[in-house]
C-alpha cells in the first residue's frame, strides 16, 4: 500500500511539474466538443439530442490521447525496469500508474463535462447523471487503455496503433455511459445502465492490471 | 502437442493433410453450391435471396471459429511457449478477418432486400464489426515491432483480451432485442430449418472449414519459411560482423 501511494504521488508530481500536459487533454476535450455545433449546425434541438453522445465520445478520445505516455516515458528513461525489479508486485505498480493517470485526465474531464453540457444545450436534469456516468466510466477507460499502452511499448507509430487496439474495447463503456444519460433525460430507469457500468469497472479493475503487468513484462524481456 | 513443435515434423504432417483438405474443400463446395443454388427450394417469404444464407451463415460461424482458434493458439504460445502456436495465430488472423468481412458484406446484401437497409446498429452487427476491428488490431500489433518475437507476444495478449467479444456475439441475439434473428440451427429443440435447406447449409459449412484448414496450412508453411529466411539472414549478418571484427570494423556502406 505504501509503495502504491508513493508511485501515485511520484506520477502526480511528474505531471504537475510538466504543467500543461494534463491541461492539454482538457483543452482537446473542450475543442473537440465545440467543433460539433459547427459541424452539425447550431440548432438547439439537435444539439440537445446528441449532447451526451458527443461529450462521451470526446471524453473517450481525450483519455486515449494521453494514454500513449502512460508507460512510454518510464520505458524510455529506464525507470520502468526499476518498477519491474521492485519487490512490490508489478500489478500494484500498474494500478498506481492507472490511478495517477485517472486523477490527471479523468477527473478534469468530469469537471469540464457539465460546462460543455451547457454549451450543447443539454437538459439540466441530465447533468448529475452525466457526472455519475463519467465518474463510473472514465476509470474503466483508464484501466482498459493501460493494456494498450503497455502493449505498444517499443512499437513503430505507437500512438496510431493504440487507437486501433483500444477504441473497439471502449465501445461497451461508451454505449452504457450514453444510455444512462439518455435514460435520465427520457425519464426511464437508469439503474440497469449504472449497474452495467459498475460491472464493467469492477471487471476491468480485476483483469486489466493483471494483463497490463503481463504486457509490461513482455516488453521488458525483449 | 509439443511433438509437433518441431517445424520439420509439422511440415511432414502438413504435407500429408493438405491434399486431403484441398480435395475435401472442392468436393464440399461443388456439392454444397449445387444444393444451395439449384436443388434447394426458394423461401416462401424471402424468395431467392434466402440463398445468401448459404454463404453468410457459414462465414459468420467461421469468423467466430477462427477467433477462438486464434485465442487458443495465442494462449498456447504464451503459456507453453509453443514455437509454432504464435505462427499459427499469425496465420489464422487474416483468414478470420476475411471470413468476418464476408459475413458482414453478405449480411448487408441480405439486409437490403429483407430489412430494407444495408446496416442497422443492433447488437449482433455491432459486435461482429468489433470482432473485425479486433482482427485488424491483432494484425497491426503483430507487425508493429522490429523484433517479431515481441510482436507475437504483445498481439497474443491482445487476442486473449479480445476473446471477451466472442460469447457476446454468440448471445447478443438472446440478450438484446435485435433485428437479427436468433439462433435457428443449433438449439435445444432441434433445428428450425427444413432439411432441404439444412443439408446445403451444412455442406457449405464443411466446405468453409476444409478451406480454412487448407489455407491455414499454406500460410503456416509460408510463415515457417519466412522464419527460416530471417534466421539465415541473421546468421549472414552475424558472420559478416565476425569477419570484419578486425581493424576496419566501422566502414560505411
Amino acid at each position: 500500500m505504501n509503495s502504491f501511494v508513493q508511485i501515485v504521488r511520484r506520477d502526480l508530481n511528474l505531471s504537475f511539474r510538466q504543467g500543461m500536459d494534463s491541461a492539454m487533454v482538457v483543452m482537446f476535450f473542450v475543442i473537440a466538443v465545440v467543433l460539433f455545433p459547427f459541424g452539425v449546425g447550431p440548432e438547439p434541438n439537435i444539439l440537445m439530442r446528441i449532447a451526451a453522445g458527443v461529450i462521451w465520445v470526446a471524453a473517450l478520445l481525450a483519455s486515449m490521447l494521453s494514454l500513449e505516455r502512460l508507460f512510454q516515458a518510464d520505458f524510455e528513461d529506464g525507470s520502468l525496469e526499476i518498477l519491474v525489479l521492485q519487490p512490490v508486485p508489478l500489478e500494484i505498480a500498474v494500478i498506481a500508474k492507472i490511478t495517477a493517470h485517472w486523477i490527471t485526465t479523468g477527473l478534469p474531464l468530469i469537471i469540464a463535462a457539465p460546462i460543455l453540457a451547457v454549451l450543447l444545450n443539454m437538459n439540466a436534469d441530465g447533468f448529475g447523471m452525466l457526472i455519475a456516468a463519467l465518474a463510473l466510466g472514465t476509470p474503466s477507460l483508464s484501466l482498459i487503455g493501460a493494456i494498450g499502452a503497455a502493449l505498444i511499448l517499443g512499437a513503430r507509430r505507437g500512438g496510431v496503433l493504440l487507437s486501433l487496439l483500444i477504441l473497439p474495447l471502449y465501445i461497451p463503456v461508451l454505449i452504457f455511459g450514453v444510455s444512462a444519460v439518455d435514460a435520465t433525460l427520457a425519464g426511464l430507469s437508469v439503474k440497469p445502465h449504472l449497474l452495467i457500468l459498475s460491472a464493467l469497472l469492477l471487471s476491468s479493475l480485476a483483469l486489466c492490471p493483471w494483463v497490463g503487468a503481463a504486457a509490461l513484462r513482455q516488453a521488458m524481456r525483449s | 502437442m509439443h511433438h509437433f513443435a518441431n517445424p520439420t515434423r509439422f511440415l511432414r504432417l502438413a504435407d500429408r493433410i493438405q491434399p486431403w483438405a484441398a480435395s475435401l474443400t472442392m468436393a464440399f463446395v461443388l456439392s454444397g453450391l449445387y444444393f444451395a443454388l439449384l436443388s434447394s427450394p426458394a423461401d416462401y417469404q424471402q424468395g431467392e435471396t434466402v440463398r445468401i444464407m448459404y454463404i453468410h451463415v457459414p462465414a459468420a460461424w467461421m469468423a467466430l471459429f477462427c477467433y477462438t482458434a486464434l485465442a487458443v493458439s495465442c494462449a498456447a504460445a504464451l503459456i507453453w511457449k509453443h514455437p509454432l502456436a504464435s505462427l499459427a495465430g499469425r496465420a489464422t488472423a487474416p483468414i478470420g478477418a476475411c471470413f468476418t468481412l464476408l459475413a458482414l458484406v453478405t449480411g448487408s446484401l441480405w439486409g437490403k432486400p429483407m430489412w430494407g437497409t444495408w446496416w442497422v446498429w443492433d447488437a449482433r452487427l455491432t459486435s461482429v464489426l468489433i470482432l473485425f476491428f479486433l482482427y485488424l488490431g491483432y494484425m497491426a500489433l503483430n507487425n508493429a515491432f522490429d523484433d517479431p518475437e515481441r510482436g507475437h507476444k504483445a498481439s497474443a495478449i491482445l487476442a486473449l483480451v479480445g476473446f471477451i467479444n466472442v460469447p457476446i456475439i454468440k448471445f447478443s441475439v438472446d440478450w438484446w432485442n435485435t433485428l437479427h434473428q436468433p439462433a435457428s440451427v443449433i438449439k435445444m429443440s432441434g433445428p428450425a430449418i427444413h432439411s432441404s435447406m439444412l443439408i446445403p447449409l451444412f455442406l457449405m459449412a464443411l466446405a468453409f472449414k476444409a478451406y480454412f484448414v487448407w489455407v491455414l496450412l499454406i500460410r503456416m508453411r509460408g510463415e515457417i519459411n519466412a522464419m527460416k529466411v530471417r534466421a539465415l539472414r541473421m546468421r549472414q549478418v552475424h558472420d559478416a560482423e565476425q569477419n570484419r571484427s578486425t581493424p576496419v570494423a566501422s566502414e560505411a556502406g
